[in-house]
């Protein structure tokens, strides 16, 4: 990634650093993730995704006794069904297009992890590695044997493996994400605190952010795949109360404002919804107003969506000012805030 | 109690169990969290016998990677948790010993599983019930906090620090809509019990029954 260093080991709050763009005068300020309540006004709505981070990525067995890793593409639903990416050999420490593919598994091939077993039942025609399956157990022993075995996905950039603990928001709560929600992993119950009291309000969707990268070019290039969230109704009308009082709704990370744009696209509705939505430069935002995001360089998808913010010139100014400035890119790196 | 979903850590006996079946009956779906996975199969059996809906998860809460391993699961199987009742403890080693005998490691391991684990689960559980506006956390306590008892020092220090701690955090969360309790069941009749005091007489010790229904009342009341 150009200009860009990842951080590669989970970083206290504290030091987490927050360049905040304004669109508006094109300013650009170097501050402190601590200081955000200082950035925000009252009126103001944060809203949070309370996706909880899946032990998403396990080992199995394949036919022949192949090793395969397993990396969930969303949580596993009600009938124990999922869609995942496989993996060959290799580890989370190769770079995920450097790896070998997995043996091309076809519908009724199974894995074996430990005493649970799960069926290919169905082979994306975007790449045989992406696979629907279905464990052929409960959900219940499903649920047990991730939680035994899976880790949280991991990055090759990171000097040590992560743990739950390491992935999850201070406020995470139904384990939906395969990936950490990852813009909100530096913020604190302090902080919150000092939002509210500062007259800022907050709301919460639930989104199961997807994999970030899979080393696959047809299936990278599709990324983000559809994606479920659930948005309730406090969300909605919190949503209403705020653009009534002039207030800002500013979205922690980019799967708030898939969450919202996505549904605002279709109808404003509360409840479960699955998005396919993909934003860039020329979407037109009709929810949020601003954005909270990690460091992300062009290229990635989550900067794509950046560009429905802000104009090519600030957000190339940002992103240039921020590689000088050595702000940290990824998953546990630093934080932009555009308003 | 209908549509509420219940956390119960040491759940497969004693009062965790008592409660596990009482909050069950009264329409709430229960998880049930404790080591050994037989007695928790025949507690979650035993419930879903009476038609209560009830999950069990084989975890040691002393252990700090079991806590999301707990909360993932328990979420996943019955959605965001709305009480959660921290009633796994243990006494430590038995027969119950003087402090100048007790093994370092033991009294590490009596307040990992008797104050860090529910510390852990709490910090991972309430988040979401702070930004919801409610919930109900629950310490189950022992008479052992407040009184000096000797040989019950290693238990003792450890009911006394996990009720300082819900104390600490009900002042925190006071304004929330999160309420936190410590109930002091008293002297039950027990596999635990026996345990400490094998040579008490039954006949005066409370059945773990009955203060279920007293404690499903007071989180009834705490709800409303």
């Amino acid at each position: 990634m150009i200009g860009f260093h990842p951080a590669t080991a989970p970083r206290p709050s504290t030091d987490v650093r927050l360049l905040c763009v304004d669109r508006a005068s094109g300013r650009l300020d170097d501050r402190r993730l601590e200081s955000l309540a200082e950035q925000l006004r009252s009126g103001d709505l944060l809203v949070l995704n309370d996706a909880a981070t899946l032990p998403a990525s396990f080992l199995a067995e394949g036919p022949g006794g192949a090793r395969i890793e397993v990396r969930l593409a969303e949580p596993i639903d009600s009938d124990g069904r999922v869609q995942a990416v496989l993996f060959g050999s290799g580890t989370w420490r190769d770079k995920t297009e450097d790896r070998p593919p997995p043996p091309v598994l076809a519908v009724g091939a199974r894995l074996t992890m430990g005493t649970e077993v799960a069926e290919i039942v169905g082979v994306s025609t975007l790449s045989p590695r992406l696979v629907r399956l279905a464990f052929l157990g409960t959900r219940e022993g499903a649920l047990a044997m991730l939680y035994a075995r899976g880790r949280p996905v991991q990055y090759a950039y990171l000097a040590d493996e992560l743990a739950l603990w390491d992935v999850q928001t201070a406020y995470a709560a139904r384990p939906w994400a395969v990936e950490a929600p990852s813009a909100g992993l530096g913020l604190t119950w302090s902080m919150l605190e000092m939002l509210e009291r500062r007259g800022v309000e907050l709301a919460t969707v639930t989104h199961a952010a997807g994999l970030s990268s899979t080393g696959d070019d047809a299936i990278d290039r599709a990324l983000p795949l559809a994606e479920r969230s659930d948005v309730p109704q406090e969300t909605i009308d919190a949503i209403a109360r705020t653009h009534r009082r002039g207030g800002r709704v500013i979205a922690v990370g980019t799967s708030v404002v898939r969450a919202l744009e996505g549904r605002a696209a279709v109808a404003m509705k509360a409840g479960a919804d699955v998005t396919e939505l993909r934003l860039g430069p020329s979407s037109r935002l009709r929810i949020v107003d601003g954005i909270l995001t990690g460091m992300h360089a062009p290229g990635e998808s989550h900067h794509q969506l950046l560009g429905a913010f802000a104009d090519a010139q600030l957000l190339e100014r940002a992103v240039q000012h921020a590689a000088e400035g050595a702000y940290l890119a990824h998953e546990l790196g630093d934080t932009m805030l555009i308003l | 109690m209908k549509d509420i979903n219940v956390l119960i850590t040491g759940g497969s006996k004693g009062l965790g169990l008592a409660l596990g079946k009482e909050l069950a009956s009264r329409g709430a779906r229960v998880v049930l969290v404790a080591r050994g996975k037989d007695a928790l199969d025949d507690a979650v059996s035993a419930i879903r016998a009476t038609g209560g809906v009830a999950h069990g998860i084989a975890a040691d809460v002393g252990e700090k990677e079991a806590i999301h391993r707990i909360s993932g699961q328990a979420v996943a199987l019955i959605g965001p948790i709305d009480v959660v009742i921290h009633d796994a403890s243990t006494l430590g080693p038995t027969p119950l010993r003087p402090l100048l005998d007790t093994a370092c490691e033991d009294l590490e391991r009596v307040l990992a599983v008797n104050v860090v684990g529910p510390f852990r689960l709490t910090k991972v559980l309430a988040g979401p019930m702070v930004l919801r506006g409610r919930g109900t956390i629950v310490f189950i306590s022992s008479d052992a906090a407040v009184s000096a008892y000797p040989t019950w020092g290693a238990y003792g220090a450890s009911k006394a620090g996990a009720d300082h701690l819900a104390r600490i955090l009900g002042a925190e969360l006071q304004a929330t809509g999160v309420r936190v309790l410590v109930i002091d069941p008293g002297e039950m009749d027990t596999e635990m019990h026996a345990a400490a005091m094998p040579d008490a007489d039954r006949a005066s010790l409370a059945d773990p029954r009955a203060v279920a229904r007293s404690i499903g009342a007071r989180i009834e009341e705490a709800r409303s």
